[in-house]
């Protein structure tokens, strides 16, 4: 194992790794991310080990599982090098016939290749689908060509040569100035100006010369996993990217907080961590510059508020995670007292882009106040589930349609989502709305870390922003009275109206109390909770009517204000769903048209989801 | 669980960690993979190591999520109720739980053999809703597929 003393010596064995590397050599990675994990790609993997053992040229070809490749939906996803071959919804069957047409024969198999709405033929590679033509994968095209667990892998991309340019081509304030001129902005949220944030940690006093860097990849939003996707598939860029920032700002020590919930995430950032220290990436005198970081791992006990970066700070420090009044600022007076700077996963991963490629070439990409990409996770009721990369600028109409495909089962687009549960709803009428930090929340919503959550006509706007109040009352910390008190308040009155007891002055009230909470709460969980809320009330007001005053819910959800029956022109009186109802609320001859007794029903859904032709009705 | 054996699972445990704050989450989380719970006990002991009180001990396990005061069941079952599972179905999930195992969320049945938990979110939206069963992971669950998921476990 080397351990590197020079960049000369980080250069040396890059072309040695490169020469065993020709770029006719056959690869197969299988996407080995969560979506493709649940999938069960690992048997896709072992399939394909044991097919290439057999195979007398399997020696010849190397296989690999990668991190996510963001195509979830299509999973387990296979891509075959150096054609680039893109196989979706490869099952461990399959596995000898692509061994042996597409690996030694060179020939596609037409059953697992990509097709989608709107395609004449089918796509035989990445670039070909749609789902990734408009994506510019800056930060996340990286997962598919590497083994996370192989520092080698990275290095053959070129990783760890923007550390060896920072630390012997640039001055510690170079690197804050690079960063700076790119005008990167937090991934996790706030989209504070990451240069500055620097400066400042650089520019603090510390006693006795303690600095910190943190990686928050406490990513809690329910429906967000690119933070998650990027420590597993790619953990080195963010820890170049933290020793980088390390450098600038003079930290010896720097902290990833990961959620316990990340157990693959965790296991790759240690195997990672091992390997960097191994290669003398890490430690002491790290390439022979005389710069010392080391990085440790702290596990979130999974509480959302830790997101907070106070709060988190408290975490690490063994203590119950309440945020603190601002100013001081971490940068200032951050872990142990000490000035500290503490970014999300994704910014640490654009760090090592930034300094490799230039801060004026990174302040091409985006918008005037938004540069660069922002990954987002697309999910909800969408065609194309997964995670995707876009330049700042570019619409929600382009990203849900034109990458996500559009809504499934024509049931039509009704809001989108951002910014996690303390986002706000966006409207059909808003699809045109370039996405950028400040016209997101112009339009009352936030960038957030990146969850974007479709939904369609299925979607009651109530029930869903009552939903994010109960999460965000149960994730209050409940140091501010306005945040512990009013949502719960906000959460009783949204309960009632779900439920059937709305009355007309409850929409004035919920508006007030969402105005109190935002104003005087001391953190971001409290600021942005009312978001929901507010943003439903603001785009989706006929709905609240609709529940109030007209006592029905319009997209069949609410289960008070709903009942479940049977079109007795479809029902063919099979019996199923009598004999499976919990409730025994239904009754019928057989071959007869059977009915759901109101007053038994749960609405449970159990009929309606057993029923082959479709004859539960819900109303 | 027996005190004197609890003890002595305890020692070596923690005496792997520094004498400081900072240590307290992830002794905790360490006793949790051990025992599966937070045992009263432990907490104590816990306490007792690091010259805190007790109250602040108890104040930290309590804050995080992660952290549970009873035994698992054999068969720990985790409803996700993230956002994607949660428009796609997953409360009417959870309540066929707790139909069929006739517990409510957050309890353990009677012999032992099922705790019925919910997690915010696991990263699985694609295939929401997903339930997750000791390691695995069930996805695209419906009211009846949760009865063959339990019938694989019996």
């Amino acid at each position: 194992m080397p351990n590197l003393k020079s960049p000369v010596a980080l250069e040396q064995l890059r072309n040695h790794i490169m020469t065993r590397r020709p770029p006719e050599q056959i690869t197969v990675s299988v996407c080995g991310g969560t979506g493709c994990h649940a999938y069960k790609c690992e048997d896709v993997a072992a399939a394909l080990r044991q097919e290439l053992a057999c195979h007398p040229g399997g020696r010849d070809v190397v296989m690999k599982v990668t991190g996510c490749h963001g195509l979830c939906e299509r999973g387990p996803l296979m891509v075959i090098h150096p054609q680039g071959i893109f196989y979706q919804r490869v099952k461990p069957g399959d596995v000898p016939e692509i061994v042996a047409e597409t690996v030694f024969g060179g020939r596609f198999i037409d059953r697992l290749l990509y097709t989608g709405p709107g395609m004449d033929a089918a796509a035989l590679r990445e670039d070909d689908i749609p789902f990734y033509r408009k994506q510019q994968r800056l930060i996340f095209g990286n997962n598919g060509l590497i083994d996370p667990t192989s520092i080698e892998d990275y290095m053959a991309i070129g990783g760890y040569s923007s550390l060896a340019k920072a630390l012997f081509a640039m001055k510690p304030a170079d690197v804050i100035e690079e960063i700076k001129v790119s005008g990167l902005r937090g991934r996790g949220g706030a989209g504070f100006p990451t240069g500055l944030k620097w400066e400042m940690c650089a520019s603090a006093v510390a006693h006795d010369g303690a600095r910190y860097v943190i990686c928050n990849a406490d990513e809690g939003d329910p429906g967000a996993y690119m933070d998650r996707s990027l420590l597993e598939g790619n953990p080195h860029s963010v820890i170049e990217g933290m020793i980088i920032g390390a450098y600038a700002v003079g930290a010896g020590t720097g902290y990833v907080y990961v959620r316990h919930e990340y157990p693959l995430a965790l296991k790759n950032l240690r195997t990672a961590l091992i390997q960097a220290e191994r290669y003398g990436l890490l430690g002491d005198n790290i390439l022979g510059s005389r710069f010392n970081f080391r990085i440790r791992i702290s596990v979130g006990g999974g509480a959302f508020v830790c997101g907070e970066e106070t709060a988190l700070l408290f975490s690490i420090e063994g203590k119950p995670g309440n945020p603190r009044q601002r100013p001081p600022f971490p940068a200032r007076q951050g872990l142990f007292g000490k000035p500290t700077v503490l970014n999300n996963v994704e910014t640490w991963a654009n760090v090592p882009v930034i300094t490799g490629l230039g801060g004026p070439w990174y302040a091409r990409l985006g918008t005037r106040n938004s540069k660069g990409t922002k990954i987002f996770s697309l999910v909800g009721k969408i065609n194309n589930t997964g995670l995707v990369e876009v330049p700042m600028g570019i619409t929600l109409r382009e990203i849900v349609f034109d990458i996500g495909g559009g809504i499934p089962g024509g049931k039509g687009f009704k809001a989108v989502q951002t910014g996690g549960p303390s986002g706000g709803c966006l409207p059909e009428s808003l699809l045109d709305l370039p996405v950028d930090f400040d016209r997101l929340i112009e339009a009352g919503s936030i960038m957030g870390s990146g969850g974007m959550i479709v939904m369609d006509g299925e979607t009651c706007m109530v029930d869903v922003a009552r939903y994010f109040t109960h999460f965000l009352t149960e994730e209050s910390c409940g140091k501010c009275v306005p945040c512990r008190e009013g949502l719960d308040r906000m959460l009783d009155i949204l309960t009632d109206i779900t439920e059937g007891r709305g009355r007309p002055e409850d929409i004035e009230l919920l508006q007030e109390l969402g105005e109190a909470i935002k104003s005087a709460s001391l953190c971001a969980l409290g600021r942005t909770a009312p978001n929901p809320v507010l943003s439903t009330l603001r785009y989706f007001r006929d709905e609240y009517d609709a529940h109030i005053r007209g006592g029905r819910c319009p997209a069949g959800v609410c289960k008070a204000l709903i009942s479940c029956s049977i079109d007795t022109a479809r029902c063919n009186g099979c019996g199923l769903c009598a004999r499976e109802c919990p409730q025994v609320a239904i009754t019928g001859e057989k071959k007869q048209a059977h009915v759901i007794d109101q007053g038994q029903c749960t609405r449970c859904g159990l009929c309606k989801d057993l029923c082959k032709f479709d004859a539960v009705v819900i109303s | 669980m027996d005190a004197k054996h609890l003890a002595g699972q305890l020692r070596p445990l923690l005496s792997r960690h520094r004498k400081d704050r900072a240590s307290l989450v992830p002794m905790l989380q360490e006793v949790q993979d051990t025992f599966g719970y937070l045992p009263r006990e432990a907490m104590m002991e816990i306490a007792f190591y690091l010259g805190i009180p007790a109250s602040a001990v108890y104040g930290v396990a309590t804050f995080y999520n992660q952290f549970r005061f009873t035994p698992l069941g054999r068969h720990p079952i985790k409803v996700c109720l993230g956002t994607a599972c949660h428009m796609r179905g997953g409360q009417l999930v959870l309540e066929a739980l707790e139909r069929e195992l006739e517990i409510k969320v957050g309890e353990v049945t009677e012999d032992g053999e099922y705790s019925l938990d919910r997690v915010a979110c696991i990263g699985c939206c694609v295939m929401a809703p997903v339930v997750v069963v000791g390691d695995t992971i069930e996805p695209r669950l419906t009211p009846f597929k949760v009865e063959e998921v339990l019938v694989k476990l019996r």
